[in-house]
Order: C-alpha cells, then structure tokens, then sequence
C-alpha cells in the first residue's frame, strides 16, 4: 500500500499531503506519525494539509487523534495552511481541531513549534 | 423551491459504486468537478464535497456498500446538485438519534449525519431496519 511520506528536520517530523488520501492511507499515517515520533525523538509534528481541498470528520478525527498521540509521547503538533473553505466548512460540520495548533504556513507552523519547545 | 428533479432511476441520474475507500475518494473528485462545471462558489463547493464524504462513508462503513446517484438539477432559474446514497444495510434504529452531534455507534466522531444535513439545502434520510438506508441532499447554487 501507498505510504505519506514523513521528512524528518533536527528534532521535527514534517508531512506534506499533497492529495486527498482515502481513509486507509489517512489511518496508516496517524500510525506512521506516532512511530516515528518514537523513532526519531521528535518534538514537534508538522502537517502541511494546503493541498487538501476537503477534511471532513474522518481526516479530522485522524489529525486530532494523531495529535493527541504526540502529546503523550511529547511531541506538539501543528497543522498549517488550511485553506478558508475547509476551516468555514468544518466549522458548520461541527468539528473542532482540539490540542492542535494551527498556523497559516509551514515557516510559521516552525516559529510556533521552535518557541513552545523552547528552542 | 420546487424541484423538477426526474425521478431515480431516468437516465439523467447518473450512478457510481460505494464499495471501497478509493470509490469515496473518486466520489469527493466526481461532487467536485460537477460543482465546478455549474460554477458554484468555493465554499459551496467544499461543503457539498464534505456532505457526500460524509454520506459516502457512512454508506460504506455502516450500509456495508451501495451505491450513490446523483444529478444536476434545475429548479426556478437555479441549479443545485442531487445526490442520493442507497444501502441494503442494516438500517437505522432511531433516526433522530442518530442525526444528533455526537451520536456514534462505532466510535465515531458522530458529525456526519448532522453535519452533512447543516452543509446541504435539502436533506431527506429514510432507513428501515433489517432493509437499509437512502439519504437524498441536494446543493442549490447561491
Ligand atoms: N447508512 C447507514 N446505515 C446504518 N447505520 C447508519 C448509516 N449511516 C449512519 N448510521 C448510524 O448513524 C450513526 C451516526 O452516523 P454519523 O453521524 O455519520 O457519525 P459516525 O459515522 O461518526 O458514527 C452511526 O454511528 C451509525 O450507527
Ligand atoms: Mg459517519
């Protein structure tokens, strides 16, 4: 099966989809994701969702559960680059990102990550 | 608004399979272009894409399969796109409870259904247990 694939940057995990994943694949990167975190000593998770152009309450559900995984293992994450019809969407769906940041693009998604990790 | 949509089964409605993850992906691509090509807004568009995500996966994860048909209406100078889920699944018990945000009954996050009914114009659901479940939407353009 296809895999996301996950870059990893210093202390960072960085996942860019690129396209609208179907329900396995999203699932197989929440575990991926939690693994490498493990792996890799990571302290933050960056997710680039700018190319999606739909998140409905499966992806996000994935994204929310991918984050509070993180957290346990104590790794922040932070979704950047959703584009405004998604956020006006999920909004009316009723979906809230819980203990995800959100941040306009991946250079600030970085900023945000490096000053609560405290580098 | 009254519809002059043609009833199931005329050959204007078109039908596509909900039997795997890959046939809700190319459903969300198909709502998606409909929409483009009547030129709805981006924000209509992405609400009427989630909707029918939400349908679609519903109909798969809890219909065991079926199938979508769905159809470009025109009503009063507007078009709107129709769309309707069919399973021969189990059915739904307790449709109102089942609309309510939050209810799941497989760990869900329990917002498809009355998520997809915020995000539409027209939303009908009829399910019977032991026989299955059809749910209607239709988008109108603004
Ligand atoms: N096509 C269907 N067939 C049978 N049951 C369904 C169907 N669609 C929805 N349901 C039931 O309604 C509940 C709520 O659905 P939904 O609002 O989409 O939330 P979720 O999918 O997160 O559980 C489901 O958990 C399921 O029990
Ligand atoms: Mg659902």
């Amino acid at each position: 099966m296809d895999r996301i694939p996950i870059l990893s940057m210093g202390n960072l995990l960085l996942v860019i989809i690129q396209f609208d994943m179907h329900d396995r694949l999203a699932l197989a990167l929440q575990d991926d994701l939690t693994e490498q975190i493990v792996k890799e000593q990571a302290k933050g998770v960056l997710i680039d969702i700018s190319a999606l152009d739909v998140v409905d309450s499966f992806i996000g559900r994935v994204i929310n559960n991918t984050a509070s995984m993180a957290r346990l293992l104590a790794a922040e994450t932070v979704v950047v680059g959703m584009q405004p019809a998604v956020a006006i969407t999920l909004v009316e769906l009723g979906l809230a990102l819980t203990g995800v940041k959100t941040a306009l693009n991946v250079e600030k998604g970085m900023a945000l990550l490096g000053k609560s990790s405290g580098r | 608004m009254i519809s002059i949509a043609p009833k199931l089964g005329s050959p204007e409605f078109q039908t596509l399979p909900l039997k795997t993850d890959e046939n809700v992906v190319a459903l969300r691509k198909l709502v998606r272009e409909q929409l483009v090509a009547i030129n709805f807004s981006l924000v209509d568009q992405t609400k009427c894409v989630t909707a029918a995500s939400e349908l679609a996966r519903n109909t798969l994860k809890y219909g065991g399969g079926g199938q979508v048909r769905f159809s470009v209406l025109a009503a009063d100078g507007s078009l709107g796109l129709c769309l309707v889920f069919i399973d021969a699944g189990p059915g739904i018990k307790d449709v109102p409870q089942a609309l309510t945000d939050g209810f799941t009954t497989q760990g869900g996050l329990g917002l498809g259904l009355g998520g997809a009914r915020r995000l539409v114009d027209e939303f009908d659901i009829e399910s019977e247990p032991g026989k299955g479940t059809t749910v209607r939407i239709v988008k109108w353009k603004k």
